[in-house]
């Protein structure tokens, strides 16, 4: 374990800090519609957060959290969700992606556009939030028996 | 070596000035891309047709939904393809 | 030479981003070192996504986020705004996207790479290769293509 990680004000810093850092991926994810932000975005930020974790805590501790299991579910599920919602239009006599075509307010099609076009972003965000987090435990190279980084036994 | 790199690299950028100076100043309302009738399309009709208010999200989630799905499928595919190639087997 | 002083300001945004080109790509084609060469793709790259938002900007425009929420109708001269243009900015969404995509592939090969050979250098991998692997080499390769065209 590194002198960084052994830290005492970081580690309570970022147990501090990451309920908040994905408590703002999810407002950047919902906000994507009506500001600056989006489901790429969102989902990059809450990535952070954890790989922010991992990295203090140690990779172990950090699968506790997003187990590998989890992460291949959470990734398929986003594209599902998004594949999903063209099928609904498809199964609605739209086309595919043609969010009007769903019958849910029948005098308003650009106000079901919009909430789809949210559903669409929560499943882009879940994909990209889960393959980040994927990617960082895949590059992380495994832990020895003492807990130490293998290579960084000289870097503080 | 590195000086048939530095020529290639002085000649591309060169050409690529040169190539630049035809196209619009910086800032430049009046362009042909600006002016589109697509371009203004976008701008003004993304509300009524899809009813959020921000215009790159509109594009992407809805005028080109279709390639924001192929967009997440590269990256679900990067996921997996670097999962294939870094996991090590538990024996 | 206030003429070439002017010809440069007015599109200087060209300039930097050729600039930062051509740096990515010196280092992708002079460089040894894989991981460098990675570094140099992400900044050739980052130039094209300066150029695309650089001409998506218009004088005076804002973000293209319509102003005041839906329809702008309690907002005074909501349709005198100038947003800038939208399209270039949702394709460098998508080229961010891909950019991170194959970063991550990229960086995973080169892991790969790492164990295999035991280094990052490409003369010390093309020539471990050729050592270990004879029927991969130039020579190899030649001489079968000259094989079958005898035959």
């Amino acid at each position: 374990m590194s002198r960084i990680q052994e830290s005492v004000i970081i580690r309570t810093v970022v147990r501090i800090m990451v309920p908040f850092i994905e408590l703002f991926a999810l407002y950047v994810i919902m906000h994507g519609s009506s500001g600056p932000g989006g489901g790429f975005q969102g989902g990059v930020i809450f990535g952070a957060a954890i790989i922010l974790y991992a990295m203090i805590y140690g990779i172990a501790e950090g699968k506790k959290k997003m187990s590998d299991a989890l992460d291949k579910i959470l990734a398929s599920t986003g594209l599902t969700i998004y594949a999903g919602t063209g099928l609904l239009c498809l199964f609605f006599g739209g086309m595919f992606l043609q969010y009007g075509a769903v019958p849910l307010l029948p005098d308003n099609p650009a106000k079901v556009a919009a909430l789809l076009i949210d559903l669409v972003e929560i499943g882009i965000g879940t994909t990209v939030a889960a393959v980040m987090i994927s990617l960082f435990f895949d590059v992380s190279p495994p832990e020895s028996e003492e807990g130490e980084l293998p290579g960084y036994e000289g870097v503080d | 070596m590195k000086a048939l790199a530095l020529l290639v690299v002085v000649i591309t950028g060169v050409m690529l000035i040169y190539a630049g100076q035809d196209l619009p100043p910086f800032g430049d309302p009046n362009t042909d891309m600006y002016q589109h009738r697509m371009t203004q399309r976008f701008i003004e009709c993304s509300d009524t047709e899809s009813g959020v208010p921000n215009i790159v999200t509109a594009l992407l989630a809805n005028y080109r939904g279709y390639d924001t799905l192929g967009e997440t499928t590269v990256i679900f595919t990067a996921g997996m393809a670097v999962m294939l190639l870094l996991r090590r087997r538990e024996t | 030479m206030t003429g070439i002083i002017d010809v440069v300001y007015a599109e200087y945004n060209y300039w930097i981003y050729v600039t930062l080109m051509m740096i990515g790509f010196y280092a992708m084609i002079a460089k040894k070192n894989l991981i460098k060469k990675v570094i140099g793709a992400n900044i050739f790259q980052t130039a094209i996504f300066l150029f695309y938002v650089s001409l998506a900007d218009i004088t005076g425009g804002t973000a293209p986020i319509l102003v005041g929420g839906h329809g702008g109708e309690h907002v005074e001269h909501a349709a005198d705004v100038i947003y800038t243009n939208p399209v270039p900015h949702c394709l460098i969404l998508t080229a961010i996207v891909v950019s991170v995509s194959t970063t991550a592939v990229a960086l995973a090969l080169i892991i790969r790479i790492y164990n295999e050979y035991g280094s990052l250098d490409e003369d010390v991998i093309l020539a471990a290769r050729k050592s270990l692997q004879p029927e991969f080499s130039e020579y190899a390769r030649q001489k079968e293509v000259i094989d079958d065209g005898g035959i």
